[in-house]
């Protein structure tokens, strides 16, 4: 059990050290990067499958006991968490291999792509608060490059932003930590969750807050937002894809395990209600003015974190529990639209929807493959969307808070308008301005039947609702009850 | 511990933050450092005052040596905010050799959204 929390993690540090050696030799680059991706994704699930059986668990890295050495955790929430995200890289991994101008124009995409993943998995596994700026900084790193390697003028200056507040963010991670360590003596969460009761009032205050605005930079949520609609949409399909679905949702995790393990409440938190209202209006609001398909799509990303935020701020069982079933499904559906909106742009050679018309009658398997997709987005039964929403409305409904659930619906209704302008702009009609003069090009094969192995899991999501709901509850359980974490790393058991 | 060590660490804040809401890279590049340096003295701060240097030697008790895990913190921190700002350097350098300069733009395509609205409604 405990090898296997290592795995996400070595892995792909391992095969990217072998990918740097086997530069310029495409064929062996991709059968590392297969392998390594297969056996990351078959650990992930090993851990999942031992969920059931031996129940959450932990390691020491160096064999130091906790809270000396860096604890790394495979809670419910961790792992359920990194199965997913290891599915969407292994997908956007095959994507990016079948389709031209990812992979084989840019020599260092396979070392960066495994950096990234193993940044993922060490931001997901671990026990310790500066560990998580390193596995952050890891996967950071590795996004600054896929965004710039190669890139043109364009991009760079999109980059330039993505880079500098990134950056910012953390500086602000170290302030926290600091902080944290001056006032606590420990970085480790588990550690952090026995003390942090006993610290004066605004201390505390002062320690949720600063670790929110970091957080809530890497989440994008209101009224930290603005970089991620800018740079985006500019990098390649396969590396927005990634982004769209893991790197916010690495953000909102952290937001989660700090809320609930370091500064738990009592009782809904306005402050976080008006920032997921705000964040899904703002959001879906930006979406509609856009006219470019990933932009559309990018600033879908920014108004479903405030769903998220919804669920941690209310602050109940159902809530707590309505966001993970909300993370899992919107890891999938993100990097899919994302995916899809990438072989529009193949299709088309364009993603100005003015540009762009009557692809569901020269691409229809195109049109198959967004319109579930969509309406998951936009919550429509009976895709995953909808049960994620449905709980999280329920769990609303339950603690009385009729604002945010008005403001949640309307966002959904904005939601499904916007998905309808982009089916009337590129699947329906012809193209406003004259299109490209070559007229449609023919999908990549590989990289489509990818998104479409995708597209089945995100269905699959939806069929395997009820399970997934029960495995949501007793994850927001574990979340809720402060004595589990602590637990788990000091005995490497439940209590 | 003296108020020497904060209060530089405020300086340096204050500074970075000027220099990172200019609108040339490399300014903001250097912006950036120095709130890297500010995070990480406060970080060596946050572990209480000097001491003799812990596990060397047989000298003093563990009570009178500092603590070593902010300084190993800090290191970390050092070495990625190195790599980091090496990237963002390189960067700088590319912007300039693409544009002619490295200032940092507007988003293009909210600019030309925005003013395609104001015109519809005008």
């Amino acid at each position: 059990m405990s090898v296997l929390i290592l795995l996400p993690i070595a892995v792909p540090l391992v095969a990217a050290g072998l990918s740097t050696g086997l530069l310029g030799r495409l064929v062996a680059q991709r059968v590392v990067a297969v392998a390594a991706s297969a056996a990351t994704l078959g650990a992930a699930v090993a851990l999942l499958l031992g969920m059931g059986g031996e129940g959450p668990a932990a390691v020491v890295v160096g064999d130091w006991p906790a809270p000396i050495g860096i604890s790394l955790v495979a809670d419910r929430l961790s792992v359920v968490l990194l199965v997913v995200a290891e599915i969407m890289l292994a997908g956007v991994l095959v994507f990016a291999i079948g389709r031209k101008g990812s992979e084989r124009s840019m020599r260092f995409f396979h070392p960066v792509y495994h950096v990234l993943a193993a940044g993922v998995a060490l931001s997901f596994l671990t026990g310790d608060l500066f560990t998580m700026f390193v596995g952050f900084e890891v996967m950071l790193m590795a996004s600054y490059v896929l965004l710039t390697h190669r890139a043109d003028a364009k991009r760079v200056r999109a980059a330039t932003t993505y880079v500098v507040v990134g950056l910012v963010a953390s500086a602000l991670f170290l302030v926290a930590i600091a902080l944290t360590y001056a006032a606590t003596g420990t970085v480790n969460l588990a550690d952090l969750a026995t003390r942090v009761d006993a610290l004066p009032g605004a201390v505390r205050s002062l320690l949720a807050l600063t670790t929110l605005v970091v957080f809530g930079i890497k989440a994008a949520v209101f009224p930290l937002f603005f970089w991620l609609p800018d740079s985006y949409p500019t990098a390649t399909a396969p590396v927005t894809a990634i982004f769209a679905g893991l790197l916010t949702k690495v953000g909102v995790y952290a937001i989660l395990r700090t809320r609930t393990l370091l500064f738990a409440e009592d009782g809904p938190s306005t402050l976080l209600l008006v920032v997921a209202g705000t964040t899904m209006l703002v959001g879906v609001l930006g979406a509609i003015a856009q006219d470019d398909v990933k932009r559309i799509l990018s600033f879908h990303i920014v108004s479903q974190i405030g769903y998220k935020i919804m669920g941690i701020a209310l602050f109940t069982t159902a809530g707590v529990a309505a966001t993970v079933l909300f993370l899992i499904h919107q890891i999938a559906v993100k990097t899919i639209l994302l995916l899809v909106g990438g072989l529009i742009e193949d299709a088309a050679g364009t993603g100005s929807l003015r540009r762009i018309g009557g692809l569901a009658r020269t691409r229809p398997f195109l049109a198959v493959l967004f319109i579930p997709t969509a309406l998951s987005l936009a919550g429509l039964p009976p895709f995953s969307g909808f049960v994620a929403k449905l709980a999280l409305v329920e769990a609303g409904v339950a603690v009385g808070s009729w604002a945010i659930v008005a403001v949640s619906l309307l966002a959904s209704l904005l939601t499904l308008v916007s998905m309808a302008k982009i089916w009337a702009g590129a699947f329906w009609g012809e193209p406003e301005d004259p299109p490209l003069p070559e007229g449609p090009r023919p999908l990549p094969r590989l990289a489509t039947a990818a998104t479409a192995v995708l597209v089945g899991v995100s269905l699959a999501i939806a069929v395997a609702a009820g399970p997934l709901f029960e495995y949501a509850q007793e994850t927001a359980a574990d979340l809720l009850d402060p004595a589990v974490y602590p637990a788990i790393v000091f005995e490497g058991v439940l209590p | 511990m003296t108020a020497a060590v904060p209060v530089l660490a405020g300086v340096l804040f204050a500074a970075g933050t000027y220099l990172v809401l200019q609108r040339p890279l490399t300014r903001i590049l250097l912006g950036l450092a120095l709130l890297g340096h500010g995070a990480n003295l406060l970080l060596l701060a946050a572990g209480g005052r000097a001491g003799d240097p812990p596990f060397v030697g047989e000298a003093g008790a563990p009570a009178q040596s500092a603590d070593p895990l902010p300084q190993a913190l800090v290191l970390t921190a050092i070495v990625i905010t190195f790599a980091v700002t090496a990237f963002l350097a390189a960067l700088a350098y590319r912007s300039y050799v693409l544009t002619g300069s490295d200032a940092v733009e507007d988003d293009v395509e909210d600019r030309r959204i925005a003013r395609e609205r104001l015109e519809d409604t005008a």
